[in-house]
């Protein structure tokens, strides 16, 4: 086995250094090593992929994903959701706190870092916890938190309802520069809401979720990012209210981010007809009126992170009354054909899709990955754009398989996933990867 | 005739030619309750099961005796709101009942949409019974039938729905039904309980009673769900009985002839005075008599149909 991999002929686009060209790119020893027009054989073994007619792209980076470790290993292992992450053309993903016990401290860190680098197959970047327990209450202890290797905090899911705390908590992560990632979400607004509230939530007999439980708390979040000065990354937006706070918050140079997911640019409160409980996630999928403000937030740059909050849940939980069933769907393995889908219907350019799905989350927690330059660490995926293939529930790695899209047929794939100089094998042929 | 459907999930879903059946065989059904021997043999062998996830007299009495009347054997089972609860799943729950060769199960829920989920699974006809807010499609008939009965037309009345809207699956097949005939609807309640965007139904929204009433040829009081107050849906009881209860004063705007509807069972003196729940423009016993006619409709029409 050679550490020397030459990728010959295929597109390369990298949006950190705004290339876009036909290319070779030669792999050493784990790092990029050269990019020309046209790389000869290295000396000694080395492995050629052809790439002709493929995109070579840095791996895909998520923001949001649930890898359910510790404490929900029926819902998803890292084995098994980093195995998802890699299908999907991911190599690097975020993993939010709500956990069981919640990733508040270092110990908790460590044990998702030590089981990551046993079974995780793409590189986990945990995200720890805005406060102890998620409860909204205490500060978390941040600098262990860093300290262990969390890049970012959150208390997704439990969002942090007291203004003041929230105040604190972004005050404090200025003295570590990362950011505070907010799940914005009014939870006394949602109160026991199921769906959005429209008029889907009206002929459906359930109960709404308003599209102001998201925004009352966008313009909050925004207001304090002004009064701290912190980096806050306001996740999964969803709403029409929110694009317009987050543009005007941009023009007034305040300090904030923001991602979203395929389903909100895809879909609508109309999935949820059927009572479809793999269309039931937070925020609600929300009107068209509000899918259309989101594809012009992606299309002008105010949204500048395409995320997944990859929600995996058993089949179980999922298949109950809508009421009963939690909200969340996965998204690891449907998002970079959903996404790539913005091109053809011209939302966005091949180069902007693959931004908001690299260079554009790395710059949110800084790091320097999600870039293909010489010396950098070898993440690549390469990407048959043409592809089609139908979801199919068995095919998925995902232990869960909540997703809306099952049945569905996409186009574009990633079809070679490299980690650190290493080619998995096996990513779509139905086995194991390795 | 038969209908040709294998379950009752919403009033929606049926057109008016298959209502009209519905009603009309309902009419004929409601001399059998007179008899001095009230059972015919027309469902002799099959099985009801009535699958009752929220407390229920009424409607559930209702269903076992229109079933009972046709000769079928009828079981009651009260499951506890939620099947988490008992951790089997109600597709766990509906699935085992089936295992016994049901025929029809009668199914209420707290959660909207869980008639569709069984109806999608399982091979006997699902009746709807009660889901949420969503439906309750024999209310809906059945309240049809009563004003059919006393009216002779639905076309053109003007017909006021009063009270908590918002979590009403009465007011929603209700609504559906007198839009699809041809009635004038206007829902009337406090804002916080009016559902967003149900005017797309082809309703008018009022906020005030006195004007509503105008002219009514029909008023549906809904029963007030005391816990809404706690909710802070509106203060006080006392407000909304001063804001939306029916009174005598009120009552007098109608039209003379007007009928005054209610599902039940009523909080007397909070959304509706006992002078008009026991008046004479009440047709409240009717809408129960009516009830059983039509449930007993359902049943039939539906075995009909699966024998086709």
């Amino acid at each position: 086995m050679s550490d020397k991999i030459l990728i010959k002929g295929g597109r390369i686009i990298d949006p950190s250094h705004k290339r876009d060209e036909v290319a070779d790119l030669l792999i050493e020893a784990g790092v990029i090593s050269g990019i020309s027009p046209s790389i000869a054989q290295p000396e000694g073994t080395f492995r050629t992929i052809d790439a002709r007619g493929l995109l070579v792209v840095p791996g895909l980076i998520d923001l949001h994903t649930h890898l359910r470790v510790p404490g929900f290993e029926y819902k998803e292992t890292i084995a098994s959701a980093t195995a998802a992450a890699a299908s999907g053309g991911f190599t690097t993903v975020c993993c939010m706190p709500n956990t069981n016990p919640v990733n508040d401290n270092q110990a908790v860190t460590e044990l998702i870092l030590e089981r990551a680098a046993a079974e995780g197959l793409v590189h986990v970047l945990p995200v720890g916890a805005i406060t102890k327990g998620s409860q909204g209450k205490e500060l978390a202890e941040m600098a262990e938190l860093v300290s262990a290797g969390c890049v970012a905090v959150s208390d997704d899911g439990l969002p942090v309802m007291n203004s003041e705390i929230m105040r604190l908590a972004m005050t404090y992560a200025t003295i570590f520069d990362i950011p505070v990632i907010d799940h914005c979400e009014d939870l006394n607004l949602t109160a026991d809401g199921v769906i959005f509230e429209g008029k889907v939530s009206t002929d459906l007999g359930l109960r709404g979720i308003p599209s102001s439980s998201e925004t009352v708390m966008v313009a909050r979040d925004i207001e304090l990012a002004e009064l701290t000065g912190a980096r806050v990354h306001l996740a999964h937006i969803s709403t029409a209210g929110s694009v317009q706070l987050i543009r005007e918050a941009k023009k007034r140079g305040i300090s904030v981010t923001a991602e979203t997911c395929p389903h909100y640019f895809t879909l609508t409160d109309e999935a949820l007809r059927g009572y479809d409980s793999n269309a039931k996630m937070k925020p609600p999928l929300a009107s068209s009126k509000d899918m259309e403000a989101i594809l012009a937030g992606l299309a002008d740059g105010t949204i500048e992170v395409i995320a997944t909050d990859h929600a995996p849940h058993a089949s179980e939980e999922k298949e109950q009354e809508l009421d009963c069933a939690p909200f969340g769907i996965i998204g690891l393995e449907t998002a970079l054909p959903l996404s790539l889908k913005l091109v053809e219907t011209g939302v966005l350019s091949l180069s902007d899709v693959i931004e908001k799905l690299t260079s554009g989350p790395a710059k949110v927690i800084g790091q320097k990955i999600g870039r293909l330059g010489i010396g950098d660490r070898a993440d690549i995926t390469l990407i048959d754009p043409d592809v089609e293939w139908t979801v199919k529930a068995s095919d998925m790695k995902s232990l869960s398989k909540n997703s809306p899209f099952i049945g569905w047929t996409m186009k574009g794939r990633a079809s070679t996933v490299i980690v650190s100089g290493k080619v998995l094998e096996g990513l779509y042929d139905g086995g194991k990867l390795r | 005739m038969p209908l040709k459907r294998k379950d009752i999930l919403s009033i929606d879903a049926l057109s008016c030619e298959e209502i009209d059946l519905i009603l009309q065989t309902a009419e004929s059904f409601k001399e059998v309750s007179t008899r001095d021997i009230k059972k015919v043999p027309a469902l002799r062998g099959k099985t009801i099961i009535n699958l009752f996830f929220e407390p229920s007299t009424r409607t559930r009495t209702s269903f076992e005796l229109a079933g009972k009347r046709l000769s079928a054997d009828v079981i009651n089972i009260s499951a506890a709101s939620s099947s988490a609860v008992k951790n089997e799943t109600i597709l766990d729950t509906a699935r085992n009942i089936e295992a016994m060769h049901s025929d029809f199960i009668v199914v209420r829920h707290s959660a909207s949409g869980v008639p569709q989920l069984l109806a999608g699974v399982l091979r006997s006809a699902v009746i709807n019974a009660g889901d949420g807010a969503h439906q309750h499609p024999s209310q809906g008939l059945l309240d049809l039938m009563t004003i059919k009965e006393k009216k002779g037309e639905i076309k053109g009345l003007k017909v006021v729905i009063v009270g908590d809207i918002l979590h009403s699956r009465v007011a929603r097949s209700d609504i559906q039904g007198l839009v699809k005939y041809g009635a004038e609807v206007c829902v009337v309640g406090p804002p916080t309980l009016i559902p967003s965007g149900i005017e797309r139904w082809g309703v008018k929204v009022s906020l005030h009673m006195d004007e509503a009433l105008v002219g009514a040829d029909i008023i549906i009081v809904l029963r007030l769900q005391l816990e809404r107050q706690s909710r802070g849906f509106f203060p006080t009881l006392r407000e909304y009985a001063m804001l939306y209860g029916l009174n005598q004063n009120r009552l007098n705007l109608a039209d003379p002839e007007v009928l005054v509807m209610h599902p039940g069972p009523i909080n007397r003196g909070i959304e509706l005075s006992s002078e008009i729940a026991d008046g004479l423009s009440s047709v409240i016993l009717d809408q129960v008599t009516n009830g059983l006619a039509v449930r007993m409709a359902l049943f039939f029409l539906l075995s009909e149909g699966s024998q086709h």
